[in-house]
């Protein structure tokens, strides 16, 4: 069918099927990659476009309907939305800027109506557009501030410290490139068949036949050259990147079908594979009876950690006051707005690899094992990241693109459905905790004892890490003379469980902290004061027996005192009018411990000055809206000498930039950023040494010289008369820094983390005691951070991870077969957020860059028990079962009154 | 690829209609999340090329809504204060951008249990108007529904318009949905109440409820219990059992069985109290 109308101001005219989706249309026939495509449904508003200047989703546009009209995309140039690319960056209103150009979209309809909306017009307006980073404050605050034009750009000024908005800012407010933006014309497109049991033999039928038939190609496990298994954990790996023989999860992949990419959609509905479903094992609490999932793991146990200190038994007999609970959490999905996606091509004989992720050098060695390929031969180029919180620090598509590139010598792609993305990648584990904390009759916690059994799905992923990671947090940032903590792994045919923002701590807070609030009440003390009385403090030792350097979650607490005080007396007011409409109060504290469970993770930073006076910074944390490339170069400049203006990025890039490990356990602050802060020192040492100047001399560059003022003296260096080093620079410096960690014993005793961040919250809410339903009216979240490299970003992520909390506890939950879309798993949207009040605490730790700790994680973990708390408060009901769904509150309400 | 028709007029439209299995293409809210594909692969007719189908119209006999008629459009035309509900479910749809394309009759030919369109229509004694080569009838909307994505519509037939009678469009209505957040959500139960008063006393209730069975329903015992009460009375003569007993909600994922029966009483009730809250302030509307 041809069109003719109107694209972003200018006439176009194209030939395509009638009933094709306008998102299709604009992205692949008219190249306009900025619209993207979330769930083709509907349900999360990233492909919004503007059709007659009303918002619509290109997903659910047939093409045929813009003929004749005007259609406008981010990629307009538009006064109305030049503003608001502005607002959005002064506000720092994008993190991934995966929903960006939907948001922006929607808020330009917005604002051609109404100049100057209010936040609560600016919610409704944008309540179609779901964004999984930001928690949503920023964004409203920038389309409620757009109106303000004229305005000059924020100062790029300063280096530590300064709320610098985000160094790549500019690409995500005009539709940046992720997975599926990039890829070469002229290739194979991919689609794989993935299972639709939990369990099941299968077997293949006349793969040639049909293959010719439909003009394909299929690509199974014999394919794979090398070993099919791939793992985060080496030690742990037992995952097929195609499934051999028999499938072990709803959505486990078991061959591939490459067509040529021209448009078409292969039929896959006649695909010759027979399936046998078998008995699946679904309940972690049965699996030590079912069969094996893998034969090396007798009972389905993967692994369970402990840590043990002193006689808990002994320390909950002789306590004044104990109490008890069991918690269940089900599996969550991360949600992001990006579905996995990415491009395969070769270059001479290396096999390039261009897809979201978190993990680049990671995805390098897996890949590199299955396909039987060396290292080098093999080169990751992350993509911009539209969302990972763990799940992307999996390899997903990229054994496969890479298979069919390697096998076929042409270039590839894929994109994950939204269905398929959540069916075949990580979750966060469903867990079940049991277990007693006790205190003395002054309210000092003397003893826990507990006990969680996690559901690790069908293969390992980070399983091992959650069954690590959660007895070491599970005291909470508390005192705790004596404690019995055990953590079990199951393996189940649910879906892979793996790393999720906080790695099985979110599950362990929402076990204790409730818990915390009993023992206060059976000790008459308030809430705040019993977490201020048994907060760690620095020299204190943990349940591990290590001893802080640095802690803050005492100061966290005491700085919630004021908005404690008054959030109580509002309540109480609130409540002494009559009405099923409870408010109540609530609080919870985190720590976590940043970087690898007692392991090794390095991060190298390169840094080099050319001889035109460019500073290059060889940047490999990816950057998945968290801010990685803004707060490393920060860190960088500071350390250096020279403004962040000066520098240019480089990569991720496994053939570009050194091993900065994987961005995950909120470690790129801290571990990437020590690894700059020494390059840029070491750096500056160099410079100095050359200049003969003191530590005190300011640099400056001058076109190609590098000016060295020490005192009145002033030394010149021609950067372009030095002699390129072996990086091809006229200076360079490169620097690795891994966190002092000490092994685990047996008991769980040791040093598992150099460095922890802490914090707290504070959650104002009201409960409609007739229809269970929780209305979150402010949170005043408190977290200590350290030094806040950049405060902007920091208060980003506290917004961003205050929302996944307030999902975790009131709405989401993953059903595999039943929830594998974005209308039936809920993520919060514009109004489901309350005002977030940041308070960056600031306890400097020896062992992080200019005092930083991480953040990331930390940031959900109190939410989800905070809001129990506060539920608790206003109604009297205890909730144990998340997601706190009308239903499950309404009955926790009825159970607690009778 | 399917076949594609873009009929000029509803005779054309009818006459294809005739001769083929054609699925109908409305908003594409529906038709497109369900589908896979880069485009639709099943016969499509799209009635955008139908102006007869949208708009809202006064008639003899009341108001006249053709299907094509969008959410977005509901939202912004001035209507009786009776289809305030209507209106006020109009914003609850999705988001901005599904009630931007979404229409009214789409919901109806959709048939989910859910459908925020229904219980506002029911409790406006709306009628649906199906047309075909065979000639054009009417029918209850409440005897049109027959089940869950199931309505009498016969495969030759397209939806034209929603009729609401004169009866209809006396009073005031409210409507009111709880879903788990609180945009882009499907319910957990839903409910619109239609009432007039004369006197100080309700003469008509309306009271229906969606999401709590296979199809949304009206709830006769309710609405006798209300007749002949003073409006901000009205609230206290909900009976729960009335409620439990005119539904047959199911236990899913958003919410148990039991749940949803206890939430629609609630919501009747709010729905009343609103009305009475709201009632005296605002001039009454004459009938279209």
């Amino acid at each position: 069918m041809r069109l003719r109308f109107s694209l972003n101001g200018q006439p176009a005219e194209c030939d395509t099927p009638p009933t094709r989706r306008l998102s299709e249309l604009l992205r692949e026939d008219l190249g306009l990659r900025g619209t993207k495509v979330g769930c083709d449904a509907g349900d999360c508003g990233a492909c919004t476009v503007l059709v007659q200047g009303e918002p619509v989703c290109a997903c659910l546009t047939p093409a045929a309907r813009i003929d004749g009209q005007n259609v406008e995309t981010v990629e307009a140039e538009d006064p109305v939305l030049a503003r608001l690319r502005a607002a959005f960056l002064r506000q720092g209103a994008a993190q991934c800027g995966i929903c960006t150009p939907g948001m922006l979209m929607a808020a330009a309809a917005l604002l051609r109506d109404r100049p100057r909306p209010t936040p609560a017009e600016a919610e409704a307006a944008l309540g179609g557009v779901l964004c999984r980073c930001t928690g949503y404050a920023a964004i409203i605050a920038a389309v409620c501030d757009a109106w303000r034009d004229g305005d000059p750009p924020a100062a790029v000024t300063g280096a530590v410290g300064a709320p610098l908005p985000r160094l790549d800012g500019a690409e995500k407010v005009a539709g940046d490139a992720f997975g599926a933006d990039v890829w070469q014309p002229g290739g194979l497109r991919l689609h794989a068949i993935r299972s639709p049991h939990f369990h099941a033999a299968f077997s293949f039928g006349d793969l040639a036949t049909w293959a010719a038939r439909h003009r394909a190609q299929v690509f199974t496990a014999a394919d794979i050259p090398g070993r099919n298994v791939f793992g985060a954990i080496p030690s742990f790996a037992d995952q097929p990147a195609l499934a051999v023989s028999h499938v072990r999860f709803r959505g486990e992949a078991v061959a591939i079908v490459a067509v040529e990419d021209d448009g078409h959609d292969p039929d896959l509905s006649d695909f010759p594979v027979t399936w046998t479903p078998q008995d699946a094992c679904l309940d972690p609490a049965e699996a030590a009876r079912c069969a094996p999932l893998h034969p090396a793991r007798p009972g389905n146990l993967l692994i369970e950690g402990r840590v043990r200190k002193g006689d808990a038994a002994a320390a909950l007999a002789a306590s004044t006051h104990v109490a008890e609970a069991t918690t269940e959490t089900g599996f969550v999905e991360h949600a992001y707005i990006e579905p996995e996606a990415g491009a395969a091509w070769m270059e001479g004989d290396t096999l390039c690899i261009r897809a979201c992720t978190q993990a680049p050098v990671m995805d390098r060695d897996e890949t590199a094992l299955i396909l039987d390929l060396p290292p080098e031969r093999l080169r990751i180029l992350p993509s911009a990241v539209g969302g990972g919180f763990g799940s992307k620090l999996d390899v997903s598509l990229q054994p496969l693109i890479g298979l069919v590139t390697l096998r076929t010598g042409r270039p590839c792609r894929m994109v994950f459905s939204r269905q398929e993305s959540m069916a075949s990648t990580t979750k966060r584990h469903p867990s079940r905790i049991t277990g007693r904390i006790g205190c003395d009759a002054k309210g000092r916690i003397t003893g826990v004892e507990v006990e969680g059994i996690f559901d690790t799905g069908a293969y390992a992923s980070w399983g091992p890490t959650v069954a690590n990671r959660v007895p070491v947090h599970i005291s909470g940032p508390y005192r705790t003379p004596a404690i019995h903590a055990r953590a079990r792994a199951m393996h189940t045919n649910g879906p892979v469980a793996g790393a999720f923002r906080g790695f099985g701590v979110p599950q362990a807070a929402i076990w204790q902290e409730p818990l915390f609030d009993r023992l206060a009440a059976a000790a008459g003390i308030d809430r705040l004061e019993f977490r201020i009385l048994n907060a760690l403090q620095t020299g204190d030792a943990t349940a591990t027996g290590q001893v802080l350097r640095a802690a803050g979650i005492r100061d966290c607490l005491v700085a919630l005192r004021p908005a404690w005080t008054r959030a109580l007396a509002e309540a109480a007011a609130a409540n002494a009018r009559p009405g099923p409409v409870r408010h109540g109060v609530g609080v919870a504290s985190c720590w976590y411990g940043c970087g690898n469970t007692s392991l090794p993770n390095p991060s190298t930073i390169r840094l080099g000055i050319t001889r035109q006076g460019e500073v290059v910074l060889h940047q490999g944390a990816t950057d998945i809206g968290q801010g990685a490339n803004t707060v490393i170069t920060q860190i960088a400049a500071e350390a250096l000498g020279l403004p962040v203006t000066a520098f240019r990025l480089i990569g991720p890039d496994t053939h570009l930039t050194p091993d900065a490990g994987k961005t995950s356990a909120s470690r790129q602050t801290y571990v990437t950023g020590r690894a700059a802060q020494a390059a840029g020192a070491a750096l500056r040492a160099a410079v100095l040494r050359m200049a003969n100047a003191g530590e005190g001399a300011s640099l400056a560059l001058e076109g190609a010289a590098l000016l060295v003022r020490d005192g009145g003296r002033t030394t010149r260096i021609d950067l372009a008369a030095l002699p390129a080093d072996g990086s091809g620079y006229a200076l360079s410096a490169e620097e690795t820094y891994d966190p002092p960690t000490a092994p685990l014993d047996d008991d769980g005793q040791g040093t598992p983390y150099a460095v922890y961040g802490f914090g707290a919250q504070l959650v104002e809410l009201s409960v409609d005691t007739a229809l269970g339903t929780v209305a979150l009216h402010r949170i005043t979240a408190a977290h200590d951070v350290g030094r806040a490299i950049n405060p902007q970003l920091a208060r980003g992520q506290i917004e961003g991870g205050i929302a996944q909390g307030v999902g975790l506890a009131l709405m989401e939950e993953y059903i595999p077969g039943r929830t594998e879309n974005l209308h039936d798993y809920l993520i919060p949207t514009t109004g489901d957020i309350p005002p977030v009040e940041s308070l960056l605490i600031e306890v400097p730790d020896p062992e992080g860059p200019y005092g930083a700790k991480g953040l990331g994680e930390h940031v959900l973990i109190p939410t989800a028990p905070a809001i129990l708390n506060a539920i608790h408060h206003a109604t009297g009901a205890t909730v144990t079962r998340l997601p706190a769904l009308p239903h499950r509150v309404l009955d926790a309400i009825r159970k607690a009154g009778s | 690829m399917g076949d594609y028709l873009r009929p000029r007029s509803l005779h054309e439209a009818l006459a294809a209609m005739a001769t083929g299995p054609w699925r109908l293409l409305a908003g594409g809210t529906d038709l497109y999340p369900a589908e896979k594909g880069r485009a639709l692969t099943f016969p499509v007719l799209d009635l955008a090329g139908l102006d007869g189908l949208r708009g809202i119209a006064a008639t003899d006999n009341g108001l006249r809504i053709g299907a094509c008629t969008t959410w977005a459009d509901i939202a912004r035309t001035p209507l009786p204060p009776a289809l305030a509900a209507l209106q006020q479910a109009a914003v609850e749809v999705g988001g901005p951008q599904v009630q931007t394309a979404g229409t009214l009759g789409g919901n109806l030919c959709n048939a989910s249990p859910a459908a925020d369109g229904v219980p506002p229509l029911l409790a406006c004694d709306a009628k649906v108007e199906l047309a075909c080569q065979r000639g054009t009838r009417q029918m209850a909307l409440s005897d049109y529904l027959t089940g869950p994505r199931q309505t009498l519509r016969a495969p030759d037939e397209i939806l034209t318009a929603i009729l609401i009678p004169q009866t209809g469009l006396s009073g005031r209505s409210r409507f009111l949905k709880l879903g788990a957040r609180r945009y882009l959500v499907i319910s957990i139960a839903m409910v619109a109440v239609r009432l007039a008063a004369d006197a100080g006393r309700i003469t008509d209730a309306a009271v229906s409820v969606g999401a709590c069975s296979a199809t949304a329903r009206r709830l006769p015992a309710v609405e006798a219990a209300l007749a002949g009460h003073a409006p901000h009375l009205a609230a206290t003569a909900v009976r729960d059992a009335d409620v439990a007993a005119a539904l047959a909600p199911m236990d899913d994922l958003r919410a148990s069985a039991a749940y949803r029966a206890t939430a629609a009483a609630e919501l009747i009730r709010r729905a009343l109290s609103d009305l009475a809250s709201s009632g005296a302030s605002e001039p009454a509307w004459g009938t279209a």
